[in-house]
């Protein structure tokens, strides 16, 4: 389980990077959503993976780690999750104002090769 | 329990969310409104500077919660003393844009003021995650208002910057995850605690996550590989808000100097000293390079923009030689830098406004009306940046200087940064005499009349240079105070055991 989810993580990374690599605006977003995919998953698996705990506290059951999954950590992810949902949006609408402005979704403003 | 901590986060804020709801008002209420939280906000941070002053650490537990469980705000030298620097050059970027900057944006009064709450809580809290939370208040702010005025060169940059961040936010989010995942803490008191006693066998996962950390905070405070956005940035956006930016840069200087003494100081165990060995390199490279960039600067925003980047990889070097009387000394410089290169960003629209055709280009010749006062305002601020004497960038040199010494590398030290001098004495000069010497005299007096800076334009410079004067003149008692702060520094143990120690209140009082 640790493997798939640290593999899943480090795919979902590299394959950001690479899209923020190709300089393109949409190629761009969709590479910083992935990483932030990343990120996410990462942080929620901070809080150690385990079935069958519920991160709420049980009547009965003891107050322990042992007993309850981490709850801050999901609490961490749901922060990131909003935070970084509004930032994609932001970048949208700049990438459109730049599209529109410039008429290349380089994000340079210009094809490469071109002289400005 | 003293609530002024979490009133100097709150002001902003309330302020910036009753100017959202108030934007179909005629704008003179609004900037009303938003002058005077600025002023509220600078005799708040007063206060907490000055009950910070003499050592004392207040502890803010927000929500009652013990530290270890919730989020504390932490008031000590270090953070009273950025709060009163960003209290005050966000009221003074404010009476900048009250001449009509502000009028280009529908939410730039609101943006200001959430801006200001982000910087603010960025220095007051004391907890990482919070930290990231305020990083992110500040620049999503930041984003706001670099597209302010709009146009397709700042659109552009904006894409750049905010993808710059968004990716640095990336990774201090997996370096704070790491750190819980080892240590299960993310209060930096506590953090600093653990990391001392942790096992041999967790050393490397807490030096990582240290170091990614720090390339982070290299990122907002511009250190060698990572500047690249900064001059492009700062000299795509409106003169007030690169003022306020100034400061933006010295968040990360800010995070390096609280996390890498209190954290990773000197007795952290398995993490002692992490970045030292790294920001003193990196920041002689950054010195040397934004020196070269200086001189080949082609407007006199871009110079500004590479002479910030020069400030902090001097504020770098002189925080990795770890000395108090070199932190001392580097918070001396850190508060001259900003005033002076704010003050440079004033002068370098009001040059931009005065030429009509060539903006701030230091290729393009023209005409430039108003140069007598315009000039003599640069040569004050040049003259401080350039670390002539009497100025206090002179002084604030000569302390670094002397606090680095010569023994093993310094040598070296003295070389970039005498030689980084010298360098940006040529650029500004040659700046100085191709904008104020070069072309024909200011055009006719109808002409000038409009192109006059405005009241609150000059007010706003003048007291920008007025501090920087002060700064001079009052170098005791300040450098004291940067000495003084230089010690709680270093010396973390009395703060963790404050934070650590903190009492949730027993019981509210029962509300009437």
């Amino acid at each position: 389980m640790e493997l798939l989810l640290a593999s899943a993580i480090g795919v979902l990374m590299a394959a950001g990077v690479y899209l923020v690599l190709r300089a393109r605006s949409f190629d761009l977003i969709l590479g910083l959503t992935l990483i932030s995919y990343a990120v996410n998953l990462c942080i929620f698996a901070m809080g150690r993976l385990a079935p069958g705990k519920p991160p709420v506290i049980r009547d009965g059951a003891a107050l322990t780690l042992a007993q309850h999954a981490d709850p801050l950590p999901q609490a961490l992810v749901l922060t990131a999750i909003v935070i970084s949902f509004a930032m994609t949006a932001l970048l949208l609408v700049i990438a459109l104002r730049a599209r529109s402005g410039s008429g290349s979704d380089h994000v340079d403003g210009r094809e490469p090769g071109d002289q400005a | 329990m003293n609530h002024l901590p979490v009133l100097a986060v709150a002001l902003p804020l309330l302020v910036g969310a009753v100017l959202v709801l108030l934007h179909a008002v005629p704008i003179n209420a609004r900037r009303v409104v938003a002058l005077l939280g600025a002023l509220a906000q600078l005799a708040l941070s007063i206060a907490l500077l000055r009950t910070a002053a003499d050592g004392t650490v207040s502890v803010y537990l927000l929500g009652n919660w013990p530290a270890f469980a919730g989020i504390v705000l932490v008031v000590d030298r270090l953070a009273a003393l950025m709060v009163l620097l960003t209290a005050t050059l966000g009221l003074i970027g404010l009476l900048y844009a009250l001449a009509g900057q502000d009028r280009r944006t529908p939410h730039f009064h609101a943006l200001f003021a959430f801006q200001v709450a982000g910087l603010s809580g960025a220095f007051l809290t004391g907890d990482l995650f919070n930290l990231f939370v305020f990083f992110e208040v500040l620049l999503i702010s930041s984003y706001g208002l670099l597209l302010h005025g709009g146009g397709a060169n700042r659109v552009r940059r904006s894409l750049h910057y905010v993808t710059f961040n968004l990716l640095g936010s990336a990774l201090f989010l997996i370096a704070v995850a790491v750190l819980y995942g080892v240590l299960g803490t993310l209060n930096m008191a506590d953090l600093a605690r653990k990391i001392a006693q942790a096992p041999a066998a967790d050393a490397a996962v807490i030096q990582s996550a240290g170091l990614l950390l720090l390339g982070v905070f290299a990122l907002k405070a511009a250190l060698l590989p990572l500047y690249l956005w900064l001059p492009n940035t700062y000299a795509a956006a409106s003169a007030p808000v690169a003022m306020l930016f100034t400061v933006m840069t010295k968040v990360g200087v800010y995070a390096v100097l609280r996390v890498y003494t209190l954290l990773f100081g000197a007795d952290a165990g398995v993490g002692a000293n992490l970045a030292w060995p790294w920001l003193l390199p990196l920041g002689l490279a950054t010195i040397g390079l934004a020196t070269f960039g200086a001189l080949a600067a082609q407007s006199l925003r871009r110079l500004v923009g590479y002479l910030i980047v020069a400030s902090a990889g001097t504020l770098f070097v002189a925080i990795a030689t770890a000395s108090e009387a070199s932190i001392a000394a580097a918070l001396y410089y850190l508060l001259h830098s900003t005033l002076a290169t704010a003050a440079l960003f004033l002068l370098a629209d009001l040059v931009r406004r005065g030429r009509q055709q060539a903006g701030d280009s230091l290729r393009r010749v023209d005409a430039l009306a108003h140069r007598t006062a315009l000039g003599l305002a640069f040569v004050l601020a040049a003259v401080s940046v350039a670390a002539l004497p009497p100025m206090a960038g002179f002084l604030a040199k000569a302390m670094v200087l002397d606090a680095i010494g010569v023994q093993g590398h310094g040598a070296w030290i003295w070389t970039v940064i005498l030689g980084s001098s010298l360098g940006v004495i040529v650029a500004l000069a040659r700046a100085g005499s191709h904008l104020f010497w070069r072309g024909d005299s200011a055009p006719g007096p109808a002409g000038a009349a409009a192109l006059r800076p405005r009241l609150p334009e000059r007010a706003a410079l003048g007291l920008l240079l007025l501090l920087g004067v002060a700064l001079t003149v009052f170098a005791q008692p300040v450098s004291e105070f940067t000495r003084a702060t230089a010690a709680q520094l270093l010396a973390p143990q009395a703060l963790i055991a404050h934070v650590l120690g903190a009492q949730p209140r027993a019981q509210l009082e029962p509300t009437p």
